[in-house]
């Protein structure tokens, strides 16, 4: 792959958390939760992250788009150093890179209508004048999602959870990025609500030539999504590789170990 | 074949009071429970599948929810009908229950070895250094190493799967006859998943206890259930043994519900989701529930509420009028 169709390159990322003891809070030990991890992520790629919990994940997920700091390693976005960035640069590569999370319905302001959440970005960035101005923007987002745009003057408790994450989804869109991080973004969905907003992630990657950065612990999910998958364990990538390489040929013992974890499809099968 | 019933629930009814107006969460549900096999109730959220658990078990949230009405058969008497007094022997002792989230179900402040201790001294009446002896043993058959060390910890000391261990093993302490697990392993990692399951298979075929399954992961469904029962909107739509729902599905809810599964043994196009959304149960659509859901939906599925017909198979049973016969 040719750096021009790289979105987002990692190199040997690393993230520790201190651990302090005593009356000084002195440091005495570092909690290694990402320990040296490379990917790239090409252009309309999806790239999955799996693992179990408290692997490192979530943190790598963040670390690699600079919501965290990490403590070492170099990360560039479309050639760029995101680390060598200064607040300002960083706030504007921002509209290139989003983020949906796992819960939607915490992670919108209940306070808030959901025109209002889709559209505070718009103008914090500048892309609009004022609120009343971005109300176009947010209902060709809202359909874009698959909802009405007269969900714009609602609340988010007045929608279900699978319409609460679509609502997500269209912020995540409505800067234009180039990348999307999706930190287990279907985990709390039932599963035909789950199927409709895989589709949904599925067609945008399409129409809007998106990229996905895909955390998930569901490997049936991550299968159906990605192209290419890493399996994390205890903060280092053990085995990376396109899915069907991965799913049927498993090398390292521990991707092994996970494939065969899965329950089975049926009843009469024997889990492979 | 009716010997081997432990549990029978004919009619079960569970509603909940919002307002003035009293909503039906769990809707005229019957099955029943088969010694050392396990029936495994599937559904969405929402569905009723936990109210139901909480029902048998008449531990309800008390208001909101008002007495379950119907009948749940255990050994010639009816749980609903029992004195309090004579549901607390009975909880715990002969009807156990693992919960989803076992951090919020132990308490924090105790350690998992007093709590455990409890369990002997009520049911068990065993005290001191029997009762020790006993959670020892309870802990050791779920596979937690070290037992005589871990009983002093805190739950927050131990992992989510350790946890589920504790709370497996505090449930088959007494050597239910009924176990219901809801959503036992949905909380749990993939590989600690089949740990909980592989383990519960092994002391059910070893103390021959009926197992009530509540989830909704189709995968656990394949691993362990005997016979399903399909939930939607506080009704059963389809039940019948695994074979009945794995390869002869009836109904076009549960057809839906196969067709939005992301397959993990091979590569696929693209999924089929059922549109819409659940309905909330304040307003439930009349007729079929899940009429405006259904790609099949006909006139009459708007206006009547179909009966369960059967199919070819025994026990296979489904709600839904595309099988009238």
């Amino acid at each position: 792959m040719n750096s021009g169709n790289t979105v987002l390159e990692v190199k040997g990322l690393k993230k520790y958390f201190p651990v302090c003891a005593g009356v000084m809070r002195h440091v005495v030990d570092h909690i290694k939760a990402v320990d040296g991890i490379d990917f790239k992520i090409g252009l309309g790629e999806v790239v999955g992250m799996v693992g179990e919990s408290g692997c490192g994940k979530s943190t790598a997920g963040r670390a690699a788009i600079r919501l965290i700091e990490p403590t070492a390693g170099e990360v560039s976005f479309q050639g760029r150093n995101l680390l060598a960035l200064s607040s300002s640069e960083l706030k504007e590569i921002r509209t290139q890179i989003q983020m949906v999370f796992q819960d939607p319905y915490s992670s919108l302001n209940p306070r808030r209508t959901v025109g209002d959440s889709i559209g505070e970005a718009l103008v914090y960035h500048g892309k609009v004048q004022s609120r009343k101005d971005g109300d176009e923007v947010v209902a060709s987002v809202l359909e874009q999602v698959g909802m009405s745009s007269d969900a714009m003057n609602r609340y988010p408790h007045e929608f279900s959870g699978g319409q609460q994450q679509r609502i997500c989804i269209g912020r995540a869109i409505a800067l234009e990025p180039k990348l999307i991080v999706c930190d287990e973004a279907v985990s709390a969905l039932d599963v035909s609500v789950q199927a409709q907003i895989l589709n949904l992630l599925d067609e945008l990657k399409t129409t809007l030539g998106l990229s996905y950065l895909f955390i998930s612990h569901d490997l049936s999910v991550v299968r159906y999504l990605c192209d290419r998958v890493l399996v994390l364990y205890y903060g280092k990538v053990v085995e990376s590789g396109s899915t069907e390489e991965l799913f049927n040929n498993p090398q390292h013992p521990y991707t092994q170990k996970l494939l065969s974890a899965i329950p089975k499809s049926h009843p009469n099968r024997v889990s492979t | 074949m009716t010997d081997d019933v432990v549990l029978d629930v004919d009619h079960l009814v569970t509603k909940l009071r919002i307002g003035e107006e009293a909503f039906k969460v769990v809707d005229g549900l019957s099955f029943r429970l088969r010694r050392g096999k396990t029936l495994a109730l599937v559904g969405e959220s929402g569905c009723g599948k936990s109210m139901t658990a909480l029902s048998l078990l008449r531990i309800l949230p008390q208001p909101p929810a008002l007495p379950p009405e119907g009948a749940v058969q255990y050994r010639g008497r009816d749980l609903l009908k029992v004195s309090e007094r004579e549901m607390r022997k009975i909880r715990g002792a002969q009807l156990a229950m693992i919960f989803q989230d076992p951090m919020s179900a132990l308490n924090p402040v105790y350690t998992v070895g007093s709590q455990l201790m409890e369990v002997a001294q009520l049911h068990l009446g065993l005290y001191g250094d029997d009762a020790l002896e006993r959670v020892i043993l309870a802990l050791e058959e779920v596979g937690i190493s070290f037992p005589e060390k871990r009983i002093h910890d805190y739950p927050h000391q131990l992992s989510g799967g350790m946890k589920q261990r504790v709370m497996i093993a505090m449930a088959l302490m007494c050597e239910p006859e009924v176990l219901i697990a809801d959503e036992p392993t949905t909380a749990l990692d993939v590989t600690v998943q089949a740990q909980v399951l592989g383990l519960m298979r092994q002391l059910q075929q070893r103390k021959g206890m009926a197992i009530l399954l509540i989830t909704h992961d189709m995968g656990v469904v394949a691993e362990m259930a005997d016979d399903v029962v399909i939930m939607y909107a506080t009704q059963a739509v389809e039940w019948g043994s695994v074979y009945d729902i794995f390869d002869r599905k009836s109904h076009p809810y549960t057809v839906g519900l196969f067709k939005s599964l992301p397959n993990v043994q091979r590569s696929q196009g693209a999924l089929q989701p059922i549109k819409g959304n659940v309905p909330p149960i304040t307003r439930l659509p009349g007729g079929c529930r899940f009429h405006p859901r259904c790609p099949k939906v006909m006139e009459q599925c708007k206006q009547l509420i179909p009966s369960s017909f059967a199919l070819d198979e025994p026990q296979h049973e489904v709600k839904c009028w595309l099988y009238e016969t």
